[in-house]
């Protein structure tokens, strides 16, 4: 299986290269996002399934949201017109495609031979981690608890303030 | 244990976490600078992870959870921030936020 952590891992170096020097940020994001995928899939290979899914569900999922939905409010490039034509041309996407392909294939292999059971390690299913979160770090949780109210409430704040300026 | 490397795997992180500092340093788009906090934040993940894949524990993936929240809470707030100034300033170069005082 170190094959599969290293094309991953190469995947994942490539894409974060490519999503720190694209010049407009919606092409980092989505490099960004391939990135994500492919830690995703290093993390699966190295025995944290729960912690993979974690990561696709809220980075690629909502994080990855919230960024395109602030660039797309901002509206970067003032000419939308112009874009409408053709948002997505063949240079934007065929290098986060080409590098999710790659992805796409390791998975396949990865199921194919059995998933799991390949690693030669000992998988850290969710219900350790269940158990040694509510237990060794239940003041964890708490704090984190507390840290996103205060995320919640920030946000909110900047945002409303805004809104009754605007407004 | 699993197959892979304790040092292979650090130095993933280790890769991972310069390119997002060079982002960091490098780029001028508030956005994009976000965007590289967010991959260092990944490489600090996927360093806790070969840890606790190292000695075969959860913790690993407890502490992971949460530099997620912490990942979550802060890009909630930074963009709340990127919202608010590019209201005030019309610009996301931070090279152009020069007026801050107070």
């Amino acid at each position: 299986m170190n094959l599969a952590f290293y094309l991953a891992g190469a995947v994942s170096v490539a894409a974060s290269l490519l999503a720190v020097t694209r010049r407009r940020a919606i092409h980092g994001l989505l490099y960004f996002v391939v990135s994500v995928l492919s830690l995703a899939v290093v993390f699966f290979v190295l025995g944290a399934p729960f912690a993979a899914a974690l990561e696709v569900i809220i980075y690629a999922g909502a994080i990855m949201v919230l960024f395109v939905f602030v660039v797309m409010m901002l509206n970067l490039e003032s000419g939308t017109g112009k874009k409408e034509g053709r948002p997505f041309s063949l240079r934007v996407w065929l290098g986060p495609a080409g590098l999710s392909l790659v992805l796409l294939a390791e998975l396949i292999y990865i199921v194919a031979s059995g998933g799991q059971g390949e690693l030669g390690g000992v998988a850290i299913g969710p219900k350790a981690v269940g158990l040694s979160l509510f237990g060794k770090y239940a003041v964890g949780v708490e704090l984190v608890a507390f840290l996103l109210l205060g995320g919640i409430i920030g946000a909110y704040h900047l945002g409303w303030h805004q809104g009754k300026k605007g407004s | 244990m699993t197959s892979v490397d304790f040092g292979t795997g650090l130095t993933l992180a280790a890769i991972l976490f310069v390119i997002g500092l060079a982002g960091v340093i490098a780029r001028r788009n508030i956005i994009m600078i976000l965007l590289s906090i967010e991959i260092m934040m990944n490489a600090a993940g996927l360093a806790v992870i070969v840890a606790g894949a190292r000695w075969g524990q959860p913790d690993g993936q407890a502490v992971f959870l949460f530099i997620l929240a912490v990942a979550a809470a802060e890009i909630a707030v930074g963009l709340a921030l990127i919202l608010r100034i590019h209201h005030r300033i019309k610009s996301l170069d931070s090279d152009d936020y020069t007026q801050m005082k107070g």
